[in-house]
């Protein structure tokens, strides 16, 4: 346990250092940097025009069918790992177990291929 | 103190801190990065609690994977989010009620607790059959896939359900569109697709 955690020290000091160094440079920013804002100078500009309107515009119910369809085989990695680290340790039950799994999964890949999902018009 | 009570207590301010913004930010884009902080120091606390495979499926799938979702789902959304945040207040009773029922799900969990067959034995420090790899992934593939078959098999077709359902949902084929047809383009060769005219001088086609 304590092997472990001394493991993820490292992970832990760069994780510090990189939190230290981006609020040092953003603090140096504010207070080293010349500022005089008026509102001219910060308005939104678009080639000399006002801005029409909001650049924040929906998004296409496409993206969130390819979002979904990574989480699922995200997921289907994610039982994978297990697997392979005891691999050498697992019964043959396990193993046509997850071959099935792999295999069922297989049969939504086919699915989602054939239906189109994966075709950008 | 040592470090990991420290870093202990870090990452659960953390997690509180951003669950909170979550919930108060005005945003709701913004609300979706603190989530994402939120996962991220949860996934550290797992790892300070010696469960190494959990703390990255969090950052694997939920920072990954569920967090775009996320703000897929925020940017498909046209409401008014300001007109949202006004009526906030008309909401709290019946987030409290939804909050006591989780608290006492939780209490209900924690009572109730107890460890499967096998599993503390694996759990213990040495117990791991698989020497210099981390001992709680071995230990989960050495049951999950024919202790816990069914269940495994389970978590298969629900993910086959989950695919089908969302194709189902949210496919919309365009018919005025033109596709390209691979296949077609592949098989397509010259003697099909031009023909040469001799033309003779003088006269037209």
């Amino acid at each position: 346990m304590d092997a472990l955690l001394s493991d993820y020290l490292p992970i832990l000091i760069f994780l510090a250092l990189a939190i230290g160094l981006g609020v040092v440079l953003i603090l140096a920013g504010l207070v080293l940097a010349v500022r005089h804002p008026d509102p001219e100078k910060v308005s939104a500009y678009e080639c000399g025009f006002n801005a029409f309107d909001d650049a924040r515009m929906k998004f296409d119910v496409r993206f969130y069918l390819v979002s979904i369809l990574f989480i699922i085989f995200d997921l289907e990695v994610a039982f994978l790992f297990p697997w392979a680290v005891a691999f050498q340790y697992i019964s043959m039950t396990a193993f046509w177990s997850m071959i099935v799994f792999l295999g069922v999964l297989t049969i939504g890949f086919a699915y989602e291929w054939k239906k189109g999902a994966l075709e950008w018009e | 103190m040592t470090i990991a009570d420290l870093a202990f207590y870090a990452f659960a301010f953390i997690v509180i801190m951003a669950a909170l913004f979550t919930v108060v930010g005005r945003n709701p884009v913004h609300s979706v990065l603190w989530l994402i902080l939120a996962f991220l120091s949860s996934a550290a606390m797992f790892v300070l609690l010696g469960a190494e495979f959990i703390a990255m499926l969090l950052v694997v799938v939920y920072v990954g994977a569920v967090a775009v979702l996320f703000l897929f789902v925020v940017m498909m959304l046209d409401v008014d989010f300001a007109e949202l945040r006004a009526e906030l207040t008309r909401y709290v009773p019946l987030a409290s009620l939804v909050v006591v029922i989780l608290l006492m799900q939780l209490v209900l969990v924690f009572g109730a607790w107890s460890t499967a067959d096998g599993v503390t034995v694996l759990a213990r420090p040495g117990a791991a059959m698989i020497e210099g790899q981390p001992e709680n992934i071995s230990a989960l593939g050495l049951v999950v896939y024919d202790q816990y078959i069914l269940l495994f098999q389970l978590a298969g077709l629900i993910l086959l359900v989950a695919m089908i359902g969302a194709i189902v949902l949210t496919l919309r084929h365009r018919t005025d569109v033109k596709r390209q047809n691979v296949l077609a383009q592949m098989y397509r060769d010259p003697a099909k697709a031009m023909e040469l005219k001799d033309v003779k001088p003088g006269q037209g086609l």
